[in-house]
């Protein structure tokens, strides 16, 4: 039964795939070669819509491939299926956690890991402006650094960047605005 | 069941209005969770980020799931991660249905580059936050700089430097007490 084996298939790529969303990636590669599912092919297209719709991207391939195994009923199935090792895990980790939040070692654990995460999210929010703001190919090609920008955007980061340090609202504010903005300047 | 609504709810739109993955969600959960609900500090956060990074599953996921627990244990946990997953199951759905080749749309496009410079200084801003609670001496500093270019410039996965820091962590402290 196929949403048997779609719910089996991406249950297995919510347990074993550590690090988030891009992880999967090398999972469902394994996936098409050995279900012939969906083709490689598919695969970056399905990389291109799920970064470019909301949720996580991890879960976002699910429900596309899903979709497209078997239909509005395949992409539910496959979405949970993923979602319920998390699920499992992390509520066994957190009766744990709160157990023994207050000891000492797990303190001291955290303590280490605090900047580390914070070196994690700075990395993250570099490879983002990166893709962004900044055009390496083109720079490449004329080796001119005024083409390492897109000076558009640039200053649109700098501007937005104030903005939300400035005025604090909520996330979602600056979001919408920069769709529209993103529209009316040609981004 | 009125809580788990709400819980359902708040990571509902918290997972519609995140683009881009698991870090990208932090501004929003800090504004949501943290300052308007007062669920959860700051702190407890970015731990939750720390713990989910190395177990198995979708970041954002994970800590939908620690903060539900914390709220209404299994029932919030299960209610929060499906509400992160929701709105993108939705709009994917619909996608595949009526719009195959939406990505190729300009306007599109457009919003989307817009969106992404948006997130991109709202987690600069997250970090900078981050830092100022987080990084509060020279070995802070030291395995934030080691991790991000660890990061850049490594294949090394995540989870080797979550692990030994949290071993740094547990070691330094005991060299100080002694």
């Amino acid at each position: 039964m196929i949403y048997f084996e779609l719910f089996f298939e991406f249950f297995k790529i919510g347990l074993f795939a550590v690090g988030g969303g891009m992880a999967t990636l090398p999972f469902l590669r394994h996936l098409s070669a050995t279900t012939g599912w969906f083709s490689e092919a598919f695969i970056v297209d399905m990389i291109a819509i799920s970064e470019s719709t909301p949720g996580p991207i991890g879960i976002n391939m699910a429900t596309y491939a899903g979709y497209n195994v078997a239909g509005v009923l395949g992409g539910v199935v496959a979405t949970l299926g993923e979602v319920m090792p998390s699920i499992i895990i992390v509520v066994v980790v957190s009766t744990y956690l709160a157990k023994y939040s207050k000891s000492p070692v797990i303190e001291q654990a955290f303590s280490g890991l605090r900047p580390a995460v914070t070196g994690l999210i700075a990395a993250a929010g570099h490879s983002i402006i990166k893709l962004s703001i900044l055009q390496i190919e083109t720079y490449n090609l004329s080796g001119e650094w005024t083409d390492l920008f897109e000076w558009k955007k640039l200053i649109y980061f700098g501007v937005i960047f104030f903005l939300i340090r400035r005025f604090k609202r909520h996330p979602i504010t600056y979001i919408a605005a920069s769709a529209v903005i993103g529209i009316i300047m040609g981004f | 069941m009125k809580e788990l609504v709400e819980i359902y709810l708040s990571f509902f739109k918290m997972g519609g209005v995140t683009f881009g993955g698991g870090y990208a969600m932090l501004p929003i959960l800090e504004r949501e969770i943290v300052e308007k609900k007062e669920w959860i500090t700051n702190e407890e956060i970015v731990d939750y980020y720390a713990i989910s990074q190395g177990l198995p599953g979708i970041i954002a996921v994970n800590v939908a799931v620690f903060i539900g627990w914390r709220r209404r244990g299994i029932l919030g946990g299960i209610a929060a991660a499906l509400g992160v997953v929701s709105p993108g199951a939705i709009i994917i759905t619909l996608i595949a249905m009526f719009l195959s080749n939406f990505q190729d749309n300009d306007l599109v496009r457009h919003a989307f580059a817009g969106v992404a410079v948006c997130v991109a200084a709202l987690i600069l801003n997250s970090v900078i936050g981050l830092w100022k609670k987080g990084v509060k001496n020279n070995l802070g500093i030291m395995l934030f700089v080691a991790v991000f270019f660890g990061i850049e410039f490594t294949t090394v996965s995540p989870v080797v430097f979550i692990l030994s820091a949290a071993a740094i962590g547990i070691l330094t402290r005991k060299v100080v007490e002694k």
